[in-house]
């Protein structure tokens, strides 16, 4: 059970934190930081994508919006279980938001990945654009009214705490799934795909595993999102939604988790923080100056906050270092 | 029949104004091998440069000719200056780093043109001045064909000319041309790369300056996210057609005005957004490099 003890240790640390949260902050913080959880997973799964793999995929926000929707779905229709049990019903519907989504990911993934590069980048775009035009033509998931009145969990910590759960599931399996022998493979795709294919590697087999696990987390993702907000339609899932993955990916280094998650903090909050700025200007300057750091971070800075480091490389070479 | 063949009008106008704005897609990937996000907001701000200059000298209520090509020259110039600012401040600085980082700048930058123009324009839709009046040319049955389809068909065919003979028959088109073939090399021979790159921006945003004022006319409601959709179908329609290749843009353009007129007519308007996508997948599916394009094998 050793491979278990890290995981646990850090569902505790989060509770705890949870619960911090849970008394000293009013709910508008509270919210701004279930949204932070859920960025953590959309930047983490997309990682995987376009860090590890070094595919570049504009499509996220369509996993996660079929992962919304499934979610929102089941738990609105189906009730396998007794409402003591309802937390439980909650987790299976999400791992089961993950799974249409993952299945989405490898009907997707098997043409697309095929093709390299900027091609890449606009057919997932595509596809991503066509699951949210798809789900505005449903009728029964509400169509362009959108879905509401999805349950949510009542209380913030226990909100917290389960987006914390998904969290610490989604960074442990992908970190050992880096570690392993299928990892290598992802890294070599990124690297140089023409040595890998000659190594033996079946690079699109590779890209398509990649690809599926991270639509998975992504439809996770959705799911959690659908119950924070209780109402979700197909406008939350637009092409700007997987932008702000990628920007997450890119800021926070190409290759590195914790990045992913420092910087899926910060683009969430950031926002959040520039808001009293509209009140004393009178305009919207949020996203202006949330693109202009952009640009200016990837001018000034182009690797990334962290570039393919983990926090522990980073300590290692400049705290203990000097030290 | 006679629908069809209205739809047919309708489908080839609308194409052709998608072709100018794939124009400076396709230009700015053959030369710089990247994908110039910013370019629909480029034409947002020329759409908007338009209605202002029609409201400063007052010339929205005297629409024809003049007014027409006014409003083309202006808003050709603020979209050139802008496209040449864009190339300078944000895309220069990066021109040797990873391709993925061009494009997340080339996004920043959209989403300031974007959101910076709902600060300085205001995030309600304004009506496009009435450029030209219009009027059914002449009918055949009761097949319309009207002056704005005309004049937008007239318009993108001159600018899409006047780009096909600057490419292949002047001195600075050959340039072009060689530094998009290979940079260094182009170099070498005495060319300055950067001042052929700025000229590329400075044509396709010129392009994009035209296609503005021509949806101005067409549908006269304006707004800063107006580029957003528009950008992606050009993308798609120069994708579609090979990117990189000048008749491949205005053929993928053609395409796609099409398809997406007769979508809107037979099937429904809602999937006429999934419609464009949906041919894209098709297509770069069974021909990866577009319509047109030239597949290269990967030498190592």
């Amino acid at each position: 059970m050793k491979f278990l003890k890290m995981p646990l240790l850090a569902l505790a640390g989060l509770s705890v934190l949870g619960l911090i949260f849970d008394f000293g902050f009013n709910a508008y913080i509270q919210l701004t930081l279930l949204f932070v959880l859920v960025n953590c997973l959309m930047s983490m799964s997309l990682n995987l994508v376009n860090g590890y793999t070094g595919q570049f995929s504009l499509g996220h926000a369509g996993f996660m919006a079929i992962g919304a929707y499934f979610s929102a779905y089941a738990n609105t229709h189906w009730d396998i279980l007794p409402p003591s049990l309802q937390y439980i019903e909650f987790f299976v519907w999400a791992a089961g938001a993950g799974l249409t989504a993952a299945a989405a990911g490898f009907l997707v993934g098997l043409p697309s990945l095929r093709l390299k590069g900027d091609y890449l980048a606009i057919v997932t775009l595509g596809f991503g654009e066509i699951i949210r035009v798809a789900l505005l033509n449903m009728d029964f998931l509400g169509g362009p009214r959108g879905y509401s009145g999805i349950p949510g969990f009542g209380s913030f910590l226990f909100s917290f705490i389960f987006a914390s759960l998904w969290g610490v599931i989604c960074f442990f399996t992908i970190w050992r799934v880096m570690h392993s022998t299928y990892g290598r493979g992802f890294l070599s795709v990124r690297e140089d795909e023409i040595a890998a294919e000659a190594m033996g590697i079946n690079t699109t087999k590779m890209k398509v595993r990649a690809f599926v696990l991270s639509s998975f987390f992504a439809g996770v993702a959705g799911a959690l999102f659908a119950h924070f907000t209780n109402f979700i339609n197909p406008s939350s899932f637009t092409f700007l939604q997987s932008v702000n993955a990628v920007i997450m990916v890119v800021l926070g280094g190409m290759g590195s988790m914790t990045g992913s998650i420092v910087a899926a903090f910060l683009i969430t909050a950031l926002p959040e923080v520039l808001r009293p700025l509209q009140d004393l200007t009178g305009v919207d300057l949020r996203m202006v100056i949330y693109s202009l750091a952009l640009i200016l971070v990837m001018i000034l800075r182009p690797k990334g906050l962290f570039g393919d480091l983990e926090l522990t490389d980073v300590w290692r070479k400049y705290v203990r270092r000097s030290a | 029949m006679q629908d069809f063949i209205q739809h047919i009008i309708n489908g080839i106008s609308l194409g052709s104004i998608y072709a100018l704005i794939a124009l400076g897609y396709t230009m700015v990937y053959g030369i710089l091998k990247m994908i110039n996000f910013a370019h629909s907001d480029v034409y947002m701000v020329g759409a908007f440069a338009a209605y202002y200059v029609a409201r400063f000298f007052g010339i929205e209520a005297n629409p024809g000719l003049p007014t027409l090509i006014t409003l083309l020259v202006a808003s050709m110039v603020v979209c050139s200056l802008l496209g040449l600012a864009i190339e300078r401040l944000a895309y220069r600085p990066l021109r040797s780093s990873p391709k993925l980082n061009i494009l997340i700048t080339a996004i920043g930058v959209s989403l300031f043109l974007e959101y910076g123009g709902q600060v300085v324009f205001g995030a309600d839709p304004k009506v496009f001045p009435e450029v030209m009046k219009d009027f059914v040319l002449f009918n055949i049955g009761s097949v319309e064909l009207k002056s704005f389809d005309v004049t937008v068909l007239v318009v993108s065919l001159i600018a899409m000319l006047g780009l096909q003979f600057l490419i292949h028959k002047t001195k600075i088109g050959k340039a072009m041309r060689a530094v998009s073939s290979n940079a260094s090399v182009a170099s070498l021979l005495g060319m300055n790369p950067d001042r052929i790159i700025a000229f590329t921006f400075i044509v396709g945003s010129a392009l994009a300056g035209v296609g503005s004022v021509l949806v101005g006319m067409k549908y006269p409601k304006i707004d800063p996210l107006m580029g957003m959709m528009i950008g992606l179908k050009a993308f798609v329609a120069a994708v579609l057609g090979g990117i990189g290749n000048v008749g491949g843009a205005v053929l993928g353009a053609l395409i796609m005005g099409l398809s997406e007129e007769m979508v809107v007519a037979y099937i429904s308007s809602t999937y006429r957004d999934a419609l464009a996508f949906g041919i894209l997948i098709v297509i770069l599916i069974f021909k990866p490099a577009g319509l047109l394009g030239k597949y290269t094998v990967e030498k190592v």
